[in-house]
Parts: structure tokens; C-alpha cells; sequence
């Protein structure tokens, strides 16, 4: 028998509009040392399975409505308070997406990680502070921490996000579950980071014989990691098999839908750039900001001496860490941010010497797009608003036909008309971002700059987003600098690629080029940890 | 700035004004309060006219006396009718509410906005400011305009909203200040609007939850600080009173006359209770998340 065995599990909730049914008739078992990855677009309800079994959703509105889980024989669902408490602090741990918000900034880090075993749910289990920091030490080492005797007095935000998640891998398996279940657990960290994180999972997995339950959006990043894979949409399980099963045998169109969306290759469109007709030229810009965080005020060179040309027609990627400076070095071609010392030279005239009232016109030129969409709508204004916002304060459109280039621009960025009047939060994140797209190209821009456009989205919704930016930029005949730290992202999309590594471009060179061969070790190291969206290779890759 | 011309115009048929009011109209606890308060306000202002009797006429032989046909809310100490000194304490007390707030408001919502948005030096010198009003002791800032102006309404509505309107600055300077970094001002920013668009159009809106939260606290504290002015004889003078000061006799008489504090606690009680369901269903109303039924 299966570690974990959930059979025909059903979740609704109950909602002023009826009941919303999260999880339909779910079946799936978890063995120890084996890994499920749970795969399926926002809302599709894997979060909500896994957090069901745990008790963790709020109920109301939630409710189990049919189904048993079992945990190595015994009742999950139906079991008492006290015992799902010892469930949870014993036998299934979990991990959780954002490592920013799930430490206490207030402890420290060994503090917080000793607390399930000084004030274990078992009296006779519970350990001394001394016994307890000892193992709390070990388990720091474990999981890569580099002097753990020393961080272990360190507070959160001392730690880096990658580091972070290393510390809540190492409280989620303080207690020796025998289930781990990641709820997305490399969404919110760089491609290095991500890889390091998913190698140190399946390392931990090997050495303790755990069960892992890895959910995640992203087939690309569970190819490597998962033994069985689940894809759910809609709260309905479409398919689930081995991975091999999944990624060589599909069955579901589902399934298939969301292996196309996983950007792979090269750029499929041509190349547009006009090599004599020079956009931007950027010289020796550097810019600084005051860190005050510290005892003393350290100055943050967040962009230093770059320079860089931009051709007209040309899609440039910019690619790097975060922290590397590469929203920065955007901001500050727009003049977004004031800089230190260069020059940014848009079109023959040197922006950063104009006067912010001076810069009106040429604002009209340049746009961005935003990575959140959450956060880049203003939330009282309807989309109407927010597209003739722009159209009107350039002259672009007046009262008379304002109506219909809002519509024009709804239309040019597949909106239907009849969402004029609804506000932001009505949207999903993909309708949003085209909300934002739109906004941008509204005041019809010949520069846009696009930081992180499709970061905060499912794989399927980027890939929309991204053939919506190529086609804008085509009808448009639009010149672009494309921000990202997903490299596969930007190989899909951009003619030119720049890395960027604390706050100077490092290399740089055409896509497919700096590709096959990268000079810089640091891209080698980039490149080299991007999932491959194949089982087979991942594997060799990882035995290497 | 030849680009300008666009922007006054902007809002248009459905904006957040507009589903607001829409929104409003569906919250009947809101409209009730609401109600009240439009009531309250026609009564005080028809006083003169529909008054039983005059607020100054005595009748001493009469003396204090509980509810009855000829007073529905009883008589003071001087035989003063109760009912018609409500009504007109009521126009002294919500005046002073309205208007003092409104000021405080006014004051406050620009004042921190502009500091928070601006941030830096600007910020530091207008929230030094702010500090430096804070510190003065309130009531010799009050005795001081007193002294200098002479007493007047005029003077008591700018007394009380020159202090209200500081915690209102600091208030939504916070909010400013975290909106300010916002992507989607960052995004105004790059259409190159006007600041003062911005701050207009962008920024004071989304701070409008906590305002008007502080809003419906700060009218019944500012009725109360007329109220404790009054009673110091720097506000308004015997035989005019506002429902501040009646609550203040009806304490010192609560014993013998108790309808000398129940009938103006009623009043301003009802008011506060109006304001704050009215108040809720603002908040609710004006932001757009909160679901539509």
C-alpha cells in the first residue's frame, strides 16, 4: 500500500454565486521515496488538493464534499484536531511558494527552527534547547547553508531569497516527515537558484526516503524532479501517469496544449532590424541609489558605466539575476529614475539633459510594460480610464472619438469590447497584463520597454502574452528592450541578447550566437541550469 | 505645455464617482444613515421657523420638568424647553462637525499627499511642520487666536480644523508613500503626466478607505472638542448651546434631571451611529473589490 492514497476526493466551496467546485473527483497515491508532481494552471485546483489534506482551507467557505485520503493507512479527512496536529508536525511537511513571507522577520532563523522540536505536539518527543540547536545546526549544513553554527543566530532578511528557501527546506524536514508537498516552491527564484533548490530537493529526497509532492504550473521545471505527474484543469485530474508517460505518450490535449506553451528554441519570426537606423544610443550611464539600510549609508551602483545601442526594428533581450540591475538600467533609458552620470540618446536627442516637462513629448515615444499586473493597473480605474488616460493627455484622441479608439486599442490587444467597464480586479492576470500591453502601445510608442512582461503568469497565459508582443511589434513596427530572467523566454523572442551581472553587461551578443556558444562562465552557468522540459535529458543532466 | 489640454476631461461616463453612488444605492443601511443625516441637517436648518418655542424664552417658575405634552423632551433647570434647545445646538454642533472636518480634510488629504509623494527634503520640512504643530499645547494655541482675533465662530471652525488636520497629513502620508511605488503611478510617471495628475488622479483615490475612516471619527471628536472648548468659555456663549454643552449640563444634573442628558445623548448618539454606517458603506462603495451586490 501507498504511503499516501487519495481516492475520488471532491473539494467545493461555497460561494455567494453557488458552489464552486475546486477539486472533482481526485485520485492519486504518493509512495515513500517517490515524487508527484502536480501540474495545472492557476486555478485548476492542485493547491487546493493538497492544501485539503492538511486541513488548511478555510472552512466554510470550503467542504470536503466526498472522498477518503489516507496517510499510511489512517484517516486524513476525518480525523481530530489533535491528530491533524500531529500529522502536521510530524509525518507531512510543506513548503511554501514565497520564502520572503513565510519566515518570521522578528526571529531568528534557529529560533524558528527549533520551535517545532522544543514544543513538539508529543511531550515525549519534545527535545532541550542544546539537543535541539544541534540538530538544527546539522540540518542547516544539510541543506548547503555555508556556516550554519554562525547563521544560525542570522535573521531572515540577512539571507538571500534563494537561501531563505534552503532554511524553510530545512524546517519543513526538522521533524522527519515521511510526505514533503511543495506548493510551488521555485516560482519565486531565479533559473540558477531554481536549479539548486531542485537538485537539493531530489538529494534530500534520495538520502532520507521521503515522499515528495511537487506542485507547480510549470511541466518544464517537473520534468526533472517528478516520478509520476498529475496534470489537473479545472479541478478535474486530465491525466496522470509517469513522466515518461506524460511527456513522450501524451494523451490529453490538455496536456499537450501546455507542453506547447513551454517556450523552447530559437525565434520563429524574422529579424527586423534596420542596421543603419540607430534608435537609442546609450553612453557610460550609471545609476546609484543611497542603501540606508545598513549602519552606514553604502552607496548601490545598481547600474555602472553601461552603454549600449538599440537599432530600430531590433528586439533586445537584457537577462540576469535578480539584483543585477537590469529593471534599473530600463528605467533609466526612460529617465524613469535619475541617473548619475551618461548620456541616453533617443532619435538624435540626449534625454537625460531634458527637464521632466521637457520630456513629455518624447514620453510619448517610449512606453513599458509592467511585470505584475497586479500591481501596474490602478485599481479604481476602469479599463476605459486607464486606455483613454493616455489617448487624451497626448492629443491623441478627443471627446468625440475617444470611445472608439479605446475600442481600436481593446480590439489590438484582444480584449472583448464588452470589458470597457469593469475594473481591474474583475480580470485574470493574462487580461490584465493585456490591459497594461495596451496602455502602452496606446500613445503608439516606437520604443517599448518590457520588464519581466510574462513572469508573473502560467505558462499557457505566456505564451499568449508573448505572440501578443511579437505581433504587436510587427504591426506596429516597434522596437524593443525585452527584461527577463527567464533565458528560454527570451530566446523565443529577442534578435540580440545582453547579460547582465551587478550592474554592468558582461556579454553580449546575437541569440543564437551567445547560445552555442556562451564565452562568459556566468552565462555557461545560466544557460546550463535552464529546465529542459524532458525527463531523459534532465536525468542525464542531474547523474552528471 | 501644449499636451495639456486633455487631461481636465478625462472622467467619463462610468468612473468610480458614478459606481459608487450606484453602489451606495444598494446598501440600505447606508442610505439609512445617510437619511438621518440629511434630517438632521433640514431640521437644523428650518430651526428659526419650525422651533416650539424660542431657544433664550425661561420659565423659571416651571423649573425642570420631565417629558409631557407641552415639552415632549422635558425642561433645564430654567424652564427651557429641551426639544427646541436640541434643535438648535444641533445647527452649533453639526456645523461645527461639517465644516471643521471638512477643513481638517481639505488641509490634510493635500498636505499629506504632497509630502508623501514628493518625499525627500520636501517631505521632511512639511512633516517637521506637522511635528511642530503637534507639540504646541493646543488650548494656548486656542487662547492665543482668542486673544488676538476676539471670539467668533469663524474662528472656532479654523481653531479646531488647524489641529484636526494634522493626524489626517500623517495619516495619508503613509498611504502615499506605499502607493507611491507602486507600478502603476510608475506607469502614469512614464506617460508623462503631470505630478499633480498624478497625485490627483492616481494617488488620492486608492487612499480614500482609511479617510474616510478617519473621516467618521474625526466629526463627533471635533463636535466633543467644541463642546469642551465651550464649556471653557472660548467657544460658543450661553444662551446659544451645541449638543456638547447640553451633554455637559446634563452630567453635572444627571442625578435629579436625568432627560437633561439622555435627550442630547440621544441626539448625538444618532448622528455618530448615522455617520458611521454611512461611512462603511463609502468605504465599501468606493473601492471596486468589495463585490457589487
Amino acid at each position: 500500500m501507498a504511503l499516501l492514497e487519495v481516492n475520488n476526493l471532491s473539494v467545493h466551496f461555497d460561494t455567494r454565486d453557488g458552489v464552486v467546485v475546486a477539486v472533482d473527483d481526485v485520485s492519486f497515491s504518493v509512495d515513500a521515496g517517490e515524487t508527484l508532481a502536480i501540474v495545472g494552471e492557476s486555478g485548476s485546483g492542485k493547491s487546493v488538493t493538497c492544501y485539503s489534506l492538511l486541513d488548511l482551507l478555510p472552512k466554510p467557505p470550503a467542504r470536503i464534499h466526498g472522498g477518503t485520503a489516507r496517510f499510511d493507512g489512517s484517516d486524513l479527512l476525518n480525523c481530530s484536531a489533535e491528530r491533524m496536529r500531529q500529522f502536521r508536525g510530524n509525518d507531512i511537511a510543506m513548503i511554501f511558494q514565497d520564502p520572503m513571507t513565510s519566515l518570521n522577520p522578528n526571529l531568528t532563523v534557529g529560533e524558528q527552527l527549533i520551535e517545532p522540536l522544543i514544543h513538539h505536539p508529543i511531550k515525549t518527543k519534545r527535545q532541550t534547547r542544546a539537543s535541539a540547536k544541534l540538530r538544527a545546526v546539522e540540518l542547516l549544513g544539510e541543506v548547503g547553508i555555508v556556516d550554519p553554527e554562525r547563521r544560525f543566530a542570522s535573521y531572515p532578511h540577512e539571507f538571500s531569497g534563494g537561501m531563505r528557501q534552503r532554511v524553510m527546506i530545512a524546517m519543513a524536514l526538522i521533524n522527519e516527515p515521511r510526505l514533503l508537498i511543495c506548493d510551488e516552491p521555485t516560482t519565486a527564484l531565479d533559473v540558477t537558484i531554481q536549479a539548486q533548490i531542485l537538485g537539493l530537493i531530489k538529494q534530500l529526497q534520495r538520502s532520507r526516503d521521503v515522499a515528495v509532492i511537487f506542485i507547480s504550473h510549470d511541466l518544464g521545471v517537473v520534468a526533472g524532479i517528478a516520478d509520476k505527474i498529475m496534470v489537473m484543469c479545472n479541478g478535474i485530474a486530465m491525466e496522470s501517469g509517469t513522466a515518461e508517460d506524460i511527456f513522450y505518450r501524451t494523451q490529453s490535449d490538455y496536456t499537450r496544449r501546455l507542453l506547447d506553451a513551454i517556450p523552447q528554441g530559437a525565434k520563429k519570426t524574422d529579424c527586423r532590424i534596420q542596421p543603419d537606423a540607430r534608435l537609442i544610443q546609450a553612453s557610460h550611464i550609471s545609476t546609484w541609489f543611497n542603501d540606508y539600510s545598513g549602519h552606514k549609508v553604502r552607496t548601490v551602483k545598481a547600474v555602472d558605466d553601461i552603454s549600449l545601442d538599440i537599432q530600430r526594428g531590433e528586439i533586445l533581450g537584457l537577462v540576469g539575476e535578480s539584483g543585477s540591475g537590469k529593471s534599473t538600467l530600463g528605467r533609466s533609458l526612460l529617465q524613469l529614475v535619475p541617473t548619475q552620470t551618461g548620456t541616453v540618446n533617443f532619435d538624435g536627442t540626449d534625454l537625460a539633459s531634458l527637464s521632466s516637462r521637457q520630456l513629455v513629448p518624447w514620453r510619448r515615444r517610449m512606453q513599458m510594460i509592467f511585470q505584475d499586473p497586479y500591481a501596474s493597473l490602478n485599481p479604481r480605474m476602469t479599463v476605459y480610464q486607464t486606455l483613454a488616460e493616455p489617448l487624451l493627455f497626448h492629443g491623441i484622441a478627443n471627446r468625440s472619438n475617444i470611445d472608439a479608439q479605446v475600442q481600436q486599442l481593446m480590439d489590438d490587444v484582444g480584449l472583448a469590447r464588452a470589458f470597457i467597464r469593469k475594473y481591474p480586479h474583475e480580470f485574470s492576470g493574462g487580461q490584465r497584463q493585456r490591459i497594461a500591453i495596451g496602455r502602452a502601445i496606446a500613445t503608439k510608442p516606437e520604443f517599448i520597454i518590457a520588464d519581466e512582461p510574462v513572469s508573473a503568469l502560467d505558462v499557457t497565459i505566456q505564451a499568449q502574452i508573448l505572440d501578443l508582443i511579437i505581433d504587436l511589434v510587427e504591426r506596429h513596427n516597434l522596437t524593443m528592450l525585452f527584461i527577463s530572467h527567464d533565458l528560454s523566454v527570451v530566446r523565443s523572442i529577442a534578435d540580440r541578447v545582453m547579460v547582465m551581472y551587478h550592474g554592468t553587461i558582461i556579454e553580449q551578443g546575437a541569440t543564437e550566437s551567445l547560445w552555442r556558444a556562451p564565452q562568459q562562465d556566468y552565462t555557461k552557468n545560466l544557460l546550463g541550469a535552464i529546465p529542459i522540459a524532458d525527463p531523459k535529458s534532465e536525468r542525464s543532466r542531474a547523474e552528471r | 505645455m501644449s499636451t495639456e489640454a486633455g487631461t481636465p476631461s478625462i472622467e467619463k461616463g462610468s468612473s468610480l464617482w458614478r459606481d459608487a453612488w450606484i453602489k451606495l444605492c444598494k446598501n440600505h443601511v447606508a442610505l439609512a444613515g445617510l437619511g438621518l443625516l440629511i434630517f438632521l441637517c433640514v431640521v437644523s436648518l428650518l430651526t428659526p421657523w419650525i422651533a416650539p418655542y424660542g431657544y433664550e424664552q425661561q420659565d423659571l417658575l416651571l423649573g425642570a420638568t420631565p417629558p409631557s405634552m407641552q415639552h415632549w423632551l422635558g425642561t433645564d433647570v430654567f424652564g427651557r424647553d429641551m426639544l427646541t434647545r436640541i434643535m438648535w445646538g444641533g445647527r452649533v454642533s453639526l456645523t461645527v462637525g461639517f465644516i471643521a472636518t471638512a477643513v481638517a480634510l481639505a488641509i490634510g488629504v493635500v498636505w499629506g499627499a504632497v509630502a508623501g509623494y514628493i518625499g525627500g527634503r520636501v517631505d521632511m520640512v512639511m512633516m517637521r511642520l506637522v511635528d511642530i504643530l503637534y507639540a504646541l499645547p493646543f488650548m494656548i494655541f486656542i487662547i492665543l487666536l482668542m486673544v488676538v482675533f476676539g471670539r467668533s465662530m469663524l474662528l472656532l471652525f479654523f481653531a479646531i480644523g488647524a489641529v484636526e488636520w494634522l493626524t489626517m497629513a500623517r495619516i495619508v502620508r503613509g498611504q502615499v508613500m506605499s502607493l507611491r511605488k507602486q507600478e502603476f503611478v510608475e506607469a502614469a510617471h512614464s506617460l508623462g503626466l503631470p505630478q499633480w495628475t498624478i497625485i490627483r488622479r492616481h494617488i488620492i483615490p486608492n487612499t480614500l478607505g482609511p479617510v474616510i475612516v478617519y473621516t467618521t471619527l474625526t466629526i463627533p471628536s471635533v463636535m466633543l472638542l467644541e463642546a469642551f472648548l465651550s464649556f471653557l468659555g472660548l467657544g460658543i456663549q450661553p444662551p446659544q448651546s451645541s449638543w456638547g454643552l447640553l451633554i455637559n449640563y446634563g452630567v453635572e444634573t444627571m442625578e435629579e434631571y436625568p432627560w437633561l442628558l439622555i435627550f442630547p445623548g440621544i441626539a448625538l448618539s444618532l448622528t455618530l451611529f448615522a455617520l458611521n454606517f454611512l461611512g462603511d458603506g463609502l468605504r465599501d462603495a468606493l473601492d471596486p473589490r468589495t463585490a457589487k451586490d
